[in-house]
């Protein structure tokens, strides 16, 4: 088998007295799905913010397509191919839809130090920023405000920023958190149709979803990993029924 | 409903044309005129005043561009005013007055202490940075001040004023007027262009979210302090400029309260325009020539009306001009029933802007600053 896109290697993170993260170890394979479930508080966002590289981790090591990045900055992180979308949306407000596209873009082409001509008139950044709002249903709220979209639409542009980074690896920080029941839907079907383009890791509460979308499924329960396995393995297994899953399905 | 710290909405008279387009053009024909119009009068104290002005304009549009686009609010920016006029004091305490060589020299030293400055300040946010620019201002201030080979706290005469390539330009006051309006338009030319450049957009976006710009791959402190430099020489062509034009140098231009009046400056005109800068400028400097000139308790007057503009007028004097433009249109267009509506709807946006601006600390910090002690 190829080699992982991201491997995590016995990872531990404490907050004082409070582990949220617990010798976590797992991989996910190129071109996968892979879901991390777990009820609130086991340690999920936590989870992605080391792997993004917003949180350094007490020990434990994370490689990134072959190469161990646990030092390397968010930034230098991102310059590899690895995006992500936050759980609170994350956009910047005052710029257009289209510019906060644009920025993700000009990021990945390189050469910010550019003092001079109108960064908003190259076509260089537009045209695939413009590609990457398509994909997303946003193409017609290009130049409205971020900080002007509704809830939504939010979720939809934090996608699509992260799409115009063409990632090698893609972090989903409960994308469906706060959208209801037809956004959810919508929300689905983008993501089953970017499936199989680019590796993800969804981070997800619906269960819905998770179970929908996801290759392989790890469950997270008090900073651990209780375990790994297709979504019948995971739906089958007693642990997971009796410490996660019981309630939501029966 | 996103948990970042939201920015205030766009004013209104960012989409206006006439206040974006239009008014800079109006201010820079005024200064190129205003020559012309001094011939009549009082030439030399009108020509002085306003070159004066222009020159703290050149400042005030590198602070602007820190403060007003990139909440990175400096408070010891007159250090690099200083740093420049230093340069071409001492230079010229040594035999050496050509500009060829004591303007880079005065560029350079003030951008490279704004690197070296800047690299520290940066590791810090909000009041922190506020606090650690004074404290490299104040390290400036007292290091001109022991400068005892130079004037030490006197300061120091320069005795004949640059010249370019062994012409005298500055020794003609209107040439040298011209000059620095050249200056000033190159300077503003170039923050207009950089604000809206891919640099200016990644530093426009490292005010708005950090951390998003953290995961899009922007090590955004390089950009900040790459601004930051830039901001320096702004400061160090200002020193060059006002060394020259006072034909003297002295610690005092690099005082906390030349830094204070700088951010007041920017805050007067409105921030985040750049055009604002030179209004504030402008405005805070005739007013207080024009005080000073009718009472000896001058500033009784201008500290109240200070504080009244900030707190009342949403984007400095640029944004009361714009809210006074759009209360004027609305009042033509709708019939005199809606005044009552129009009112009320001033009425709430001036006591909204109160309230944001009582939430600045910054602002109030700048406020009670300027209480203290006006000008230095």
């Amino acid at each position: 088998m190829a080699e992982p896109v991201l491997r995590l290697e016995a990872l531990n993170k404490s907050f004082g007295g409070l582990t949220v993260t617990s010798n976590v170890t797992f991989e996910v394979a190129a071109g996968e799905l892979h879901a991390v479930i777990g009820p609130n508080g086991a340690g999920k966002t936590t989870l992605i913010n080391q792997i993004s590289g917003l949180i350094v981790p007490d020990s434990g090591r994370i490689f990134f397509s072959g190469c161990d990045v646990t030092a390397l900055s968010a930034p230098r992180r991102a310059a590899l191919g690895l995006a992500r979308t936050f759980q609170i949306t994350s956009i910047l407000p005052a710029f257009s839809v289209i510019e906060n596209v644009a920025l993700a873009v000009q990021a990945r082409i390189g050469s910010s130090f550019r003092f001079f001509g109108r960064a908003s008139a190259e076509e260089a950044l537009n045209t695939p920023a413009m590609v990457a709002l398509a994909e997303v249903g946003l193409a017609d709220r290009a130049d409205v405000l971020a900080g002007h979209l509704s809830h939504g639409e939010k979720r939809a542009l934090e996608l699509a920023i992260a799409l115009a980074m063409k990632p090698k690896l893609l972090l989903l920080d409960e994308p469906m958190a706060g959208a209801g029941r037809e956004e959810s839907k919508r929300l689905i079907t983008a993501l089953s149709r970017l499936k199989g383009r680019f590796p993800m890791l969804l981070v997800e509460h619906d269960m819905t979803a998770v179970f929908a979308l996801a290759d392989r499924i790890s469950v997270l329960i008090y900073g651990q990993i209780l375990t790994s396995g297709t979504p019948d393995a995971v739906r089958a297994d007693p642990q997971v029924i009796a410490a996660y899953l019981g309630e939501e399905m029966e | 409903m996103t948990q970042l710290s939201a920015p205030a909405p766009l004013p209104p008279y960012r989409d206006s044309i006439l206040v974006h387009e239009i008014l800079p053009i109006a201010i820079f024909l005024a200064f190129a005129l205003l020559p012309v119009a001094a011939a009549f009068g009082a030439e030399t104290y009108l020509l002085g005043l306003f070159m004066r002005v222009m020159i703290f304009a050149i400042a005030a549009l590198g602070l602007d561009l820190l403060v007003g686009y990139g909440a990175l609010i400096s408070f010891g920016h007159a250090a690099f005013i200083g740093i420049g006029a230093y340069a071409v004091g001492i230079l010229a305490s040594h035999g050496i007055g050509e500009a060829s060589i004591s303007l880079p020299v005065a560029l350079a030293a003030a951008t490279l202490f704004a690197y070296l400055t800047g690299a520290i300040c940066l590791r810090t946010r909000g009041v922190y940075f506020i606090m650690i620019t004074l404290a490299f201002g104040q390290m400036a201030f007292f290091f001109a001040s022991s400068l005892a080979p130079y004037g030490g706290d006197d300061g120091l005469t320069i005795h004949a004023r640059n010249t370019i390539f062994g012409f005298s330009p500055f020794k003609y006051e209107r040439l040298f007027y011209y000059i620095v309006l050249g200056c000033l338009a190159g300077c503003y030319l170039l923050c207009r262009a950089l604000v809206v450049s891919r640099f200016g957009r990644v530093f426009r976006g490292a005010r708005e979210n950090a951390t998003r710009m953290a995961t899009l791959g922007f090590e955004i402190h390089r950009y900040q302090l790459a601004a930051y430099a830039i901001s320096g020489a702004l400061g160090g062509l200002a020193g060059f400029l006002l060394a020259n034009a006072t034909d003297f140098i002295s610690p005092a231009y690099m005082s906390w309260q030349r830094s204070g009046e700088l951010i007041i400056m920017i805050i007067f005109g409105g921030l985040g325009t750049l055009h604002g800068a030179i209004i504030g400028t402008l405005a805070f400097l005739l007013l207080g020539e024009w005080l000073s000139g009718l009472t000896e308790h001058w500033k009784m007057i201008l500290g109240p009306l200070l504080v009244l503009i900030v707190l009342l007028a949403r984007g400095g004097l640029l944004g009361l001009a714009a809210q006074v433009a759009a209360w004027w249109r609305r009042e033509t267009i709708h019939s005199i029933s809606d005044f009552t509506w129009t009112f009320g709807r001033l009425v709430r946006s001036l006591a909204s802007s109160i309230g944001e601006r009582l939430s600045f600390n910054g602002i109030k910090f700048a406020i009670q600053l300027f209480w203290s002690r006006i000008r230095g």
